[in-house]
């Protein structure tokens, strides 16, 4: 066996906390982690938020972000321990030996420079190539990274490309210096699922003819499956689980990896449409200020008591819009909105407070959903004040009543924003909607934010109160797990317009249509090689075509 | 391309008519200033048959409308009027005066905009360590201390006990380049002094605010050295708010130095104006504000234009 590339031993990483209310201190957030990784071979990291999983990664470059500190351990690359050597060797092990290719890749390249100055910077600045050889791999990589004009693509600016595109810049950034190891943190995740297929094979095959060897960190299994030899499962900064992929993915040993594998345990029956719609959506167009092209073209969906439409798509295919338009934020340029059986006043300015009551809305961002300075209490408690003039005991009552309902309880009532999680924020910003004792609330990707057992209790108790409360949802969402989770009806939508609308069972079976199908089968499944067979069948259709 | 040519035209235009309301605004304010121009002319004892006459020739009798339009087309030709107290051209006056303060000016400026950039790039360098804490701690004593007190400081300091340097920046036609600047030196040390900081201070702020960005930490994970680093990927998109900051007080240099004129005896605008309003020479005081507003919005357009052209997106449009 040959002498790994990184060795890691017993790493411990402490960082200082600043919780409101107290004073600053220091905590552990990685406790002891050890684990090997030899030439060309990937391993995975996966975990929840919080798990320290990009940390470990980072702690790889011996680089800790914000006031993260590494307190202990040792990591050996290439036969160095890097937590021992000086900052002038430390530099030259980042961007040379071990390089890094982040989440957003929008946000890591320098707005200001050019693609191509920035993929070959590290490579000539740590003196592995000359200028003009550095350009000339750089282009090698463009092209076998599957981007358009390879030969040109480099003198465009980073807003000039798709995020995807931007995305394969950052992995041929990343291999550019030849590295011995490179650190993908959460690659892929930012994408849409039909782009993240093509960008995942493009990193896999990348990896595979480099003979580099990498970190892979995500939260998705069903992800790292697909490109790891080797995966760590991580949980509070300490390793659950550590094995092969096959051990992991087919006989995980301990209850939470089990739990990872088999999560979206819900199995939502489908309802059938009885009564008459509460919302319909008639032949709806609209455009934003100022531009001349629609982005809605003529939709038209029904929701009905009770009951979940799921609106899918990706980004730019117009979900988010068609809920600025139902609650009035954008009035259409054509077409109407009918609700309980009257007709909506396209701005929300103009509706009733009856008409604003009716139809709440959920975001995706818990946290700037809600005022920082505002204990949960209030921020419950004003759509009681507002809409039904609770005060006093009466309130608080009511208050306590809905923070039972969204599984939190009375104790919660004086905490701030801050003080809770992510799954603990989405709660309340629900309490607050269902405060209103709505007929429709709007969920705009309520689960996108949150780690996956988290966003699976939040479906469960959304599907729980639509039994209580008997209030329907539009489903705003580009994950097709949650669809499948919590539906009646879908709306699959792609370019402004409906592609394809009716019940789950009828829309989730084929026959499909080519754009549906291409979005169902670019779901990564938690099954080793279906990456490799889901491209392989693409390529013969295209052959047969 | 065009929409970058657009925003810059929007930019001009907007200039031109601010401009042009400011000169309204100075016409009008000169108008309800007490006193009478005739009556400091002749004198407490003229007769009121000369003062009327005197009212006649000078136009004072017509309609403020009509005098403003007569001003402003005489000043777009590049003919400010006479001054009244000696009846001399003010236009050709006030170029001497103009072209003294943008020599000095122009040499502050040279010297404090690298030096303000240079001292904020190596706050961020060292930030909390001791050289930012130096540079911030030294910059800021020396904009809190009044501006003539550093004068005569380092006038005392250097002009007299050194005599490196004349305590008085007479300049004239006659002299050649380097004694200009030699009669010069302690005028542009104390500007430089006292609009270092404010710049000094913008460039370090603006810099730590892009250094929060994630392209920061790609870099930084490239193995770049923190000075390659600011200098490469936080400098670049921080040009915006530090234009705006030097512009401002490239602004101050040419509008705002009458106290430094006056310890030095150096023959600017400022001291021109100073001169005039007391004397209450109404077209001497309208004529330097409208040049003090126009080189103001001019600087302010520059910043702007700047802001724009360091766009990336508008630069580059997709």
């Amino acid at each position: 066996m040959s002498e790994p590339i990184l060795k890691v031993r017993n790493l411990k990483i402490g960082a200082t906390v600043y919780p409101p209310g107290e004073k600053p201190h220091d905590i552990e957030i990685v406790h002891g982690v050890s684990f090997d990784l030899e030439r060309g071979k990937v391993l995975g990291l996966i975990g929840e938020s919080g798990a320290g999983k990009s940390t470990i990664g980072l702690a790889s470059m011996a680089y800790g972000r914000g006031g993260v500190e590494i307190t202990g351990g040792e990591v050996w690359v290439n036969g160095r321990d890097i937590l021992q050597s000086q900052m002038h060797d430390i530099r030259k092990l980042r961007g040379g030996e071990v390089t890094y290719v982040s989440q957003s890749a929008a946000a890591s390249f320098n707005p200001a420079r050019t693609i191509m100055e920035q993929v070959i910077e590290a490579a000539v600045e740590q003196g592995k190539f000359s200028r003009r050889d550095a350009e000339a791999r750089a282009r090698i990589l463009f092209d076998k990274l599957g981007l358009p004009d390879p030969e040109n693509i480099g003198r465009r600016y980073p807003h000039q490309v798709s995020g995807g595109q931007l995305q394969r810049c950052m992995t041929a950034l990343a291999l550019c210096p030849e590295p011995d190891l490179v650190v993908f943190d959460e690659p892929t995740t930012a994408l849409d699922v039909t782009t993240q297929i093509d960008v995942l094979m493009a990193i896999k095959e990348a990896i595979r003819d480099t003979g580099v060897a990498a970190l892979y960190i995500t939260h998705d299994l069903a992800v790292v499956a697909q490109v790891s030899d080797d995966i760590m499962v991580l949980r509070h900064g300490e390793t659950v689980e550590y094995g092969s992929v096959n051990q992991i993915i087919n006989e995980p040993q301990e209850e939470y990896t089990q739990a990872l594998v088999s999560v979206r345990s819900i199995d939502h029956e489908e309802k059938a449409p009885t009564e008459e719609p509460v919302l319909s959506v008639r032949n709806i167009s609209a455009r934003y200020k100022g531009t001349k092209f629609d982005v809605l073209h003529s939709v038209n969906v029904d929701l009905y008591p009770g009951q979940t439409l799921a609106v899918v798509g990706e980004s730019g295919s117009g979900k988010s819009t068609l809920a600025r338009v139902i609650t009035g934020l954008l009035p259409p340029r054509e077409g109407e909105i009918s609700f309980a059986g009257r007709t909506l006043s396209a701005d929300f300015n103009t509706r009733t407070r009856e008409d604003l009551r009716e139809l709440q809305m959920i975001y995706q961002m818990a946290d700037v959903a809600m005022n920082p300075r505002q204990t949960v209490a209030t921020i419950i408690g004003r759509p009681l004040e507002f809409y039904f003039g609770l005060r006093g005991a009466k309130k608080r009552q009511r208050i306590i009543e809905l923070l039972d309902e969204i599984e939190l309880g009375e104790g919660f009532m004086d905490r701030y924003p801050a003080e809770l999680s992510g799954g603990q924020k989405q709660r309340v910003c629900i309490a607050r909607a269902l405060a209103a004792k709505p007929k429709v609330i709007i969920c705009d990707e309520v689960t996108s934010a949150l780690d996956p057992l988290v966003a699976d209790g939040i479906l469960k108790l959304l599907l729980n109160l639509q039994k209580i409360e008997d209030v329907a949802y539009l489903f705003i969402t580009h994950d097709l797990a949650t669809v499948r989770a919590i539906s009646d009806n879908i709306a699959v939508m792609y370019k402004g317009k409906v592609q394809r609308y009716g019940a789950k069972s009828q829309v989730l079976s084929p026959p499909f249509d080519d754009y549906t199908d291409l979005l169902l089968s670019s779901v990564p499944e938690m099954k080793i090689g279906w990456l490799e067979e889901v491209i392989a069948h693409r390529k013969m259709e295209s052959a047969g075509n | 391309m065009n929409s970058i040519l657009k925003l810059v035209a929007q930019r001009i235009a907007l200039s031109l008519m601010l401009l042009l309301m400011i000169s309204v605004l100075i016409f009008a304010g000169t108008m309800i200033l007490p006193g009478d121009v005739a009556q400091s002319i002749l004198g407490q004892s003229a007769t009121p048959e000369a003062l009327a006459n005197l009212r006649a020739d000078l136009g004072l009798n017509d309609p403020p409308v009509t005098r403003y339009f007569q001003w402003l087309f005489g000043a777009l030709q590049g003919d400010l009027g006479n001054a009244l107290t000696s009846g001399q051209d003010i236009t050709s006056a006030i170029s001497t005066r103009l072209s003294n303060t943008l020599f000095l000016a122009f040499w502050a400026a040279l010297i404090a905009v690298p030096l303000a950039i240079f001292l904020g790039l190596l706050a961020v360098r060292y930030k909390d360590r001791w050289p930012d804490k130096l540079i911030s701690g030294v910059t800021l004593a020396s904009i809190s201390i009044p501006e003539f007190l550093i004068g005569y400081v380092l006038m005392y300091l250097i002009a007299v006990k050194l005599r490196w340097f004349p305590s008085v920046a007479m300049i004239n036609d006659g002299m050649n380049l380097w004694q200009k600047l030699n009669s010069i030196a302690l005028p542009v040390a104390v500007l430089t002094l006292v609009v270092l900081a404010h710049m000094m201070r913008m460039t370090r702020a603006a810099i730590l605010n892009v250094m929060q960005s994630a392209y920061i930490e790609t870099a930084e994970l490239k193995g770049l050295s923190t000075f390659k680093v600011i200098w490469r990927h936080a400098f670049p998109n921080s040009i915006a708010p530090i234009v705006n900051v030097v512009m401002l007080n490239l602004a101050y240099l040419v509008v705002g130095v009458v106290v430094i004129e006056v310890v030095f005896v150096y023959p600017g605008m400022g001291q021109y104006l100073v001169d005039h309003v007391s004397k209450r020479d109404v077209p001497v005081v309208q004529a330097c504000g409208l040049i003090f507003a126009a080189v103001y919005i001019g600087l302010n357009m520059v910043a702007d234009i700047v802001s724009i052209l360091s766009n990336p997106r508008l630069r580059h449009p997709k």
